[in-house]
């Protein structure tokens, strides 16, 4: 075990555990959407989770950053706060804010962290740039919405993982989504309806329909 | 390793290269005429494979012994297609321009008579008393060529052109070395690594000699995706063995076995010519099990990229050798420790590797000598744009970019003025007249806002619209973004809507702060490289050209008058002839009628600014003219 300090308190640690575990375990919230604990490797594809570390220079992505013994952790300095809260930004203004009509409404994980951030979901600093990808209503059990997706990857990790691998990307850039295979019909490529990325999905892009 | 094995392995050698030379003096000493073209990939574009066939039609009809060879490219992309002649008695001759008709000339004028059709020619190939040389032109005097030096004048396909000529005696000299003693004599010469980033050579190939897993692999990275950039291409086209005789080098250093070129798909001549190298390497026991018997075993393997940008990174050029979709990682690790197959992985791109053998051959110390301290060594530039002389250049680190452009490039096309300097692509930035004297090498160019990159270097003229070319740029990352990390996938997409909304007068003043703005935080918050540097472009137009930004948000005005929707065409009356009608014949859309005086006008309302008009106005008169804003075209009296 290491003893590091994040945000002035003092916490332990696991020799090489992520600073961002460290951190949730000990009751402090880093903002996070694509951290999944127990994957061999870090995603680092939100961009969320920056922490400032006493004595590095820039600022470095919780979910990959090793505790050492004597770190000392801020996550929420000015520098901090200003990349996150663009970054989250980013993310809301190709996100169709449509809660009212989202089978995830009260769920989200993108409505706790504008909460958490203090930023209004109709963020109007940036442009709208929603996509306009055709929705996969194919499957009994699940609704594939690529347009709601923030591309955090946990359904296609959690897909994998239990053997399936139904998921997986389409594209690349702003056109990047969640797919399936060749791009068919999800009742197409072997999902059996486990409902287990819909669980994880943040928000409403992968949803059950029950 | 034993003085007897050393002995042996030298003794191997020793017989490939008698042969080599041997080879090499016939074709250097026959007293037959001999015909280099240049069929590099720059070549073929220009009609080079035409050129070829007709001088082998018009040797066999003619029943002229003459011999022919293909080489790569010579560097002069500007000239394309490049003959050279040599004729017994005379110094070889560079021809520019060829065409199957100048060919032919060539043929019956020179290698039948005794005409050297001087008309044609570019220069003499050396130093003579009879015929003007190349060498003399100012771009002789700054470069150095050390990477480029086999480059268009030996036979890709020939390995014993390049044995003749040195190769392999670096690979020879290293079987009989430890790996530790490579690693610091690399470490000497000061090496850094020729993708962009500089990383020092010799402390990469340590970690990766220091890491204990095996198996360990060696990559070499030719995926080189920069718009305007050639380098990679001109050199696995040109001189493949250099890269491969590197990459044993690099094998044998950090104990692999097993090497992989990853080339992309999109360049197929550098492909098949670097598995004719590999094969023929092979056959002879250069490659392949027992190295010139010295129990030394390493194969190298060509994998074709799918032409994603992306995988010029080395964690995605990694995942996709994977079979994995493309994608970055977040390092560390690095590839040195844990890369490919997650066994350590010696990644470099082909410009460092074909280095390697040049400075085992020499020396430590003659690399270090060359260019800068801090950054040794020579550059190698695809030199592109509005500059007379484009073409592949190599010149000292240090050298600066006034001499790079004004002598070795010859200045700008047309007599225009220079604007700006486009340096390492689409992760580079623009520099202005000011930095001209920028002597260039890793730190400087970073320092400016701009980067090495991997050598891509565009011109800029008067008539560029910084604007424009920041969007083009980042149109293209934006593109080429994998999409797994917001703020790339994103933030660009942002940039380049803000950027679009610029270029069409749609911009304000608060688009600017929140451009410059979004540009940082894209540059802070990236996971890779691609992400990181994006927005560089536009980083430095903002830094160099803000006056250009604000008239196009102020004012609606484009001063280069370049972007389409700020600008008009108009025709100044008081230039227009009354009896011409050139322009009204050429506009596709009818926008242009005479008035009463028979002055032409055109009507903006139809005018689709396709600018005919302007290139069909005869020059005498030159009454087409561009204005920006369009509101200062007079009303219609």
């Amino acid at each position: 075990m290491v003893r590091l300090t994040i945000d002035g308190k003092e916490v332990q640690a696991r020799q090489g555990e992520k600073v961002l575990w460290a951190a949730l375990d000990n009751g402090i919230y880093i903002p996070h959407l694509c951290a999944i604990r127990g994957a061999e490797e870090p995603h680092a594809g939100c961009r969320l989770c920056f922490v400032e570390i006493e004595g590095r220079d820039g600022l470095v992505t919780a979910c990959t950053e090793p505790a050492v013994g004597g770190m000392v952790v801020h996550t929420s300095t000015e520098r901090v706060k200003r990349i996150v809260a663009t970054v989250f930004e980013l993310l809301l203004a190709s996100h169709p804010v449509d809660c009212a009509h989202c089978l995830r409404s009260g769920g989200c994980e993108l409505q706790r962290l504008a909460r958490f951030l203090g930023i209004k979901l109709k963020s109007r600093r940036f442009r709208q740039l929603v996509r306009e990808f055709p929705i996969d209503d194919s499957h009994p059990a699940i609704l594939l919405d690529p347009n709601k997706c923030i591309l955090c990857h946990r359904c296609i990790w959690t897909c994998r993982q239990r053997g399936i691998g139904a998921l997986g990307y389409i594209n690349r850039g702003f056109e990047r989504r969640i797919g399936t295979f060749g791009d068919m019909p999800l009742a197409e490529v072997g999902c059996e309806g486990c409902e287990a990325c819909a669980q994880v999905c943040p928000v409403g892009a992968l949803a059950a329909k029950r | 390793m034993t003085a007897k094995a050393s002995a042996d392995i030298a003794r191997a050698f020793h017989k490939l290269r008698v042969q080599a030379r041997k080879e090499w003096q016939a074709l250097k000493d026959s007293p037959k005429p001999q015909i280099f073209v240049g069929t590099a990939t720059c070549g073929r574009a220009a009609g080079a494979l035409e050129v070829r066939d007709t001088f082998r039609k018009l040797l066999a009809e003619g029943d002229i012994d003459a011999i022919l060879t293909e080489v790569g490219c010579m560097g002069y992309c500007y000239a394309e297609p490049l003959v050279v002649i040599a004729k017994p008695g005379r110094p070889p001759i560079g021809y520019g321009y060829v065409t199957p008709g100048v060919a032919e000339r060539l043929v019956k004028d020179f290698l039948l008579a005794d005409d050297p059709c001087l008309e044609f020619a570019l220069g003499a190939m050396e130093e003579n008393e009879l015929i003007p040389s190349i060498l003399d032109q100012p771009r002789f005097k700054y470069e150095t060529r050390v990477l480029l030096h086999h480059c268009g004048s030996i036979d890709p396909e020939n390995l014993n052109h390049y044995i003749a000529n040195g190769g392999y005696e670096a690979l020879t000299k290293a079987l009989g070395l430890s790996p530790q003693q490579i690693v610091e004599e690399i470490s000497r010469s000061g090496l850094r690594g020729r993708g962009g980033a500089g990383f020092p050579t010799g402390r990469k190939w340590q970690i990766c000699l220091a890491a204990p897993e095996t198996p360990k692999y060696v990559i070499g990275n030719a995926d080189e995706g920069d718009p305007g950039a050639f380098m990679d291409r001109a050199i696995l086209e040109s001189t493949p063995h250099s890269v491969l005789e590197g990459m044993a080098i690099a094998g044998y250093v950090i104990g692999a076995e097993r090497g992989y070129l990853y080339v992309r798909a999109e360049y197929p001549l550098a492909v098949a010519r670097a598995e004719t190298a590999i094969r023929q390497a092979r056959e002879a026991g250069l490659l392949g099990e027992n190295i010139l018997g010295s129990g030394f075993s390493f194969d190298i393997e060509v994998f074709c990229g799918s032409g994603a940008f992306v995988c010029g990174e080395e964690t995605a050029l990694i995942s996709s050798m994977e079979g994995r979709p493309g994608m970055p990682h977040h390092r560390p690790p690095f590839p040195a420790t844990r890369g490919l197959w997650s066994k350590p992985t010696l990644i470099n791109n082909v410009k460092t590797l074909a280095l390697v053998p040049h400075i085992l051959r020499r020396s430590a110390q003659w690399h270090a000598s060359l260019g800068t301290p801090a950054s040794p060594g020579t550059a190698v530039f695809a030199l592109a744009g509005k500059v007379v002389n484009t073409g592949l250049v190599e010149v000292p680190m240090g050298t600066t970019l006034r001499q790079l452009i004004f002598e070795v490039g010859g200045g700008i096309a047309k007599g225009k003025r220079f604007k700006a300097v486009q340096i390492g692509g689409p992760s580079g930035g623009c520099l202005p007249e000011g930095c001209l004297d920028l002597p260039i090498d890793f730190d400087r160019l970073s320092q400016s806002g701009a980067m090495m990159g991997s050598g891509g270097m565009v011109v800029l003229d008067e008539d560029d619209c910084m604007v424009e070319v920041a969007r083009y740029f980042l149109d293209f990352t934006q593109r080429e973004s994998c999409g797994k990390c917001t703020p790339c996938r994103l933030g660009t997409k942002q940039m380049l809507a803000i950027l679009e909304d610029i270029t069409r007068g749609r911009g304000t003043l608060a688009d600017l702060a929140l451009l410059k703005e979004l540009a940082e935080v894209v540059r802070a918050a990236s996971l890779c490289g691609l992400g990181k540097t994006a927005p560089n472009p536009v980083l430095t137009t903002l830094r160099y050209f803000e006056d250009e930004y604000i008239a196009h948000v102020t004012e609606g005005r484009c001063p280069a008058l370049m972007c389409h929707d700020l600008i008009a065409y108009y025709i100044l009356p008081e230039r227009c002839e009354r009896s011409c009608d050139a322009c009204v014949g050429s506009c596709a859309v009818e926008a242009i009628s005479p008035n009463r005086k028979r002055i032409k006008v055109i009507d903006q309302a139809k005018c689709v600014k396709c600018g005919t008009c302007l290139q069909s106005c005869p020059p005498q008169y030159s009454a087409v003219v561009r204005v920006s804003p369009p509101s200062l075209v007079p009303a219609e009296r």
